[in-house]
């Protein structure tokens, strides 16, 4: 007996399967990082200044630690990655497959420029030094945003699959496959959600 | 939905499970029954190893110093020389047996096991949502359960930090208590897959006609603990990821400037916060205490209905109240911290919520006493677990209105009194009940009988030696004995007068394991020689018992899927023959007369 609703919606409730299980999943991503913010705010408000001396240095604003150019290009590069992400499924619902691999490329592609910047400026911070252990700040900071690297990393396994090995469904069961971009598109929207706030939070205030 | 099914099974049928492997059939299986008796051996044996270390420390506790006869030669030098307990290992069998019942013992039976196998029956469904899903979710338990037992045999033993794991001791713990974080990583990795399974399963896949008032309590129970599950275990993943950054990487997020130990400042960069862990910690471990004890509620429910042959007095208020327990149960955490300084502002808001959050339980468990009323009540032996439950777990909350509030929670804080409160929730009331739900699924699972008598013995055993350890705890606490003391609290003037508790409750708990021996007999036995049992033993109306055979088909669970036309309790209904009306039988049986 095969389990219902796994392609179409259940009139009741009106989704499929997965998007309940995406939905659910996210929420539960909500409290992780709600979790992180919710210490940051605490040792936050529990220091002195912020962030205050590290190295010998005084630092007035996070702004003056953290790269704010390169941060923003990383946020225009990850909300591209999620316009592109949207077109991917478009184009599925539009039975346009040629176009589905080349908006589902430039997500992926889009994904790693992403990685590639964040490591550069990583890189900087280890060759000043500036490590976790020198401070909360760089703690909170390194924390904060590798664990979101790992969720970008993270979609960009789900998204090569879908557009390599995964994109045979679309012969055998179209409507699961498009199903399956919009799910995957669920969470890299999230995953972009989740940098729009750590972005103004971290870098800025 | 039908021509759906229909179009699918036409190519893709899953009837083939007669030429599955025997990997794919009873070890990686996508079966939720399998995978639900699957969690249940596997919890069944970690509450065995998990009470096997309380077994241990009641010896110290009782004869403290003295070498343990016969099997203390068994263990290594650096945790019992000479036989006799060292401090650093009586810590760590503390630590692992409080991390061990909880997350390996009784979540996974109660929400694991009996949630796995009976909530796709209840509710009509022929699988979980995510069959794939499930699998992995038991196998990060595993896995989780593995990287906690090898945390004995690391240099310096296991976690010793207690299962709270407060820093920022543990963050200065030694190797144990990192693989203690590895192992609840895992751990909530597993409760997560788990609770996305059990949500998307119950809202999408109810049967035709099962409306979510028309669902088993059992259901509803299960329903909210998994979103207990969902929303409150990924904050102390948070937490866990800090703890390990402080251990692995030097942050100081948990360790205060100028901390001191043995003598000598830190070596840390300072500015961290140990009471951030402890509101991370109880923002999940609150909720925490009601996954352990709703899906019991659950159970005793169902075990009520069934043998009072009476609907359950208040369905409806059960559902309300139950739903509104799993809301507060977020916003009572820091009743646990009100000697920590937080100030009497939050301590004021925290006691009032943990107030509001019993009025919940109270209804609950009046309605299933006023269930009791006038019922003909059959003593079977999963009757008399759910019996036991009520007042045992009476006792566990009402015990835990003084902690609830600031002032008389000051003077009970951190000693054997909170140990017995939680104990009589969760040992006599959550086991208790998770017994009795043995007793009442088994017949299900194995088609087979349970032997009575064996049955009887273990429930007056049970009960009995459970309070017997758990009372003279409340005693020893209001004399003031703190817990977590090596020496059951010998060296304190004040506890001199209630020190030869200390020998009742280890012999109870010794005898405690005498009584669990007819169990695990009649587990074996009467999987083997069992009296055979039909399909509906209980004469029950909900789908698992009434529309499935016992027991039920491999991948698919019902021959055909029901259709519900009525709630899940109709006992002693006037307009119907039988005394029990199955909840998927026709409206066309309701005009046949009553006794024909």
């Amino acid at each position: 007996m095969n389990i219902p609703y796994t392609v179409t919606a259940r009139p009741d409730t009106g989704v499929y399967n997965a998007k309940v299980g995406v939905w659910l999943f996210l929420a539960s991503e909500v409290m992780l990082f709600g979790g992180l913010f919710s210490a940051y705010i605490f040792l936050r408000i529990g220091a002195p200044e912020w962030p205050g001396t590290i190295l010998g240095h005084q630092y007035a604003r996070a702004s003056d630690i953290l790269n704010v150019p390169l941060a923003t290009l990383n946020t225009m590069v990850l909300i591209a990655s999620s316009v592109t992400m949207v077109m991917s499924w478009a184009s599925l619902a539009m039975n346009r497959f040629d176009r589905y691999r080349l908006y589902m490329g430039a997500t992926i592609g889009l994904g790693f420029v992403f990685l590639v910047i964040k490591a550069f400026e990583y890189g900087s911070k280890f060759e000043h030094h500036l490590l976790p252990a020198e401070h909360n700040f760089m703690g909170i900071y390194f924390t904060l945003t590798g664990l979101h690297a790992l969720h970008v990393i993270g979609g960009i396994i789900v998204n090569s699959y879908f557009w390599g090995p995964g994109a045979r469904m679309w012969k055998t069961d179209p409507k699961r496959f498009t199903n399956r971009i919009e799910v995957a598109g669920l969470y890299w929207h999230f995953v972009d959600l989740v940098w729009i706030f750590l972005f103004p939070t971290i870098y800025l205030l | 939905m039908a021509d759906h099914v229909s179009a699918v099974d036409g190519h893709n049928g899953r009837d083939d499970h007669h030429h599955e492997s025997f990997w794919r059939r009873y070890v990686f299986s996508t079966d939720h029954k399998v995978i639900g008796i699957q969690y249940g051996i596997t919890a069944l044996l970690f509450l065995l190893f998990g009470f096997t270390l309380m077994m241990l420390m009641r010896w110290q506790l009782a004869y403290p110093g003295e070498p343990l006869p016969f099997i203390g030669n068994l263990f290594s030098d650096e945790t019992m020389p000479g036989g006799v307990m060292l401090p650093e290992f009586y810590n760590q069998l503390g630590a692992m047996h409080g991390t061990i019942m909880v997350f390996l013992g009784v979540v996974p039976l109660a929400v694991g096991a009996f949630g796995n196998y009976i909530v796709p029956l209840q509710i009509g469904a022929p699988d979980m949502a995510f069959p794939k899903l499930n699998m992995a979710s038991y196998w990060c338990y595993f896995a989780g359960g593995v990287v906690m037992l090898s945390s004995f045999f690391v240099p310096a033993g296991a976690a010793k930090a207690g299962w709270t794991s407060y820093t920022p001791l543990a963050s200065i713990e030694t190797m144990g208590q990192t693989m203690w974080l590895f192992g609840m990583i895992l751990l909530i990795t597993s409760s997560l897959l788990g609770a996305v399974n059990f949500l998307t399963t119950i809202i999408q896949l109810r049967a035709d006609g099962m409306t979510f008032m028309r669902m088993p309590f059992f259901v509803w129970a299960q329903f909210i603990t998994s979103f207990l599950l969902l929303l409150a275990f990924p904050p102390l993943e948070a937490a866990s990821v800090l703890q390990l950054m402080d251990r692995l990487l030097d942050t100081s997020f948990f360790m205060p400037s100028g901390l001191i130990i043995s003598g000598e400042v830190a070596d840390a960069a300072g500015g961290g916060s140990p009471l951030l862990w402890q509101h991370l910690f109880w923002f999940l471990a609150h909720p925490e205490v009601y996954v352990l004890i709703l899906p019991a509620m659950g159970i005793v429910t169902e075990i009520i209905a069934n043998n009072t042959r009476k609907p359950i007095w208040g369905y409806k208020v059960l559902v309300y109240a139950i739903v509104f327990l799993g809301f507060m149960s977020f916003i009572v955490w820091a009743h646990h911290m009100f000697i920590t300084g937080m100030g009497t502002v939050m301590s004021t808001f925290f006691q009032t919520t943990t107030m509001i959050i019993s009025i919940p339980s109270v209804i609950i468990l009046t309605a299933l006493f006023i269930t009791l009323w006038g019922g003909s009540i059959r003593f079977t032996t999963p009757m008399l677990f759910a019996l036991g439950f009520l007042p045992m777990f009476g006792i566990g909350g009402l015990t835990g209105l003084p902690l609830g509030l600031a002032p008389t929670d000051i003077p009970l804080h951190d000693t054997y009194y909170v140990i017995g409160h939680f104990h009589y929730v969760v040992a006599p009331g959550s086991i208790l009940a998770l017994l009795g739900g043995v007793y009442y699924w088994f017949p299900k699972v194995t088609g087979k009988q349970m032997n009575d008598v064996l049955g009887k013995i273990h429930f007056w055993g049970t009960i009995i030696c459970m309070n017997f350890i758990f009372f003279p705890m409340f005693i020893q606490g209001m004399a003031g004995v703190s817990r977590r003391l090596y020496d059951g609290g010998q060296i304190y003037e004040h506890a001199q007068g209630v020190l030869y508790l200390n020998e009742v409750m280890s012999i109870a708990a010794w005898l405690l394991f005498v009584f669990q021996i007819p169990f695990i007999v009649n587990l074996v036995m009467s999987i083997a020689r069992g009296k055979k049992a039909n399909d509906n033993v209980w004469e029950a109306t909900t789908l698992e018992w009434a529309a499935a055979p016992s027991p039920p088909v491999p991948h698919g669970n019902f021959q055909k899927l029901p259709r519900v036309y009525r709630g899940p309790y109709e006992y002693s209904h006037p307009n119907y023959q039988a005394d029990y009306w199955p909840q998927h039988a026709t409206p066309e049986e309701q005009r046949e007369p009553a006794g024909v």
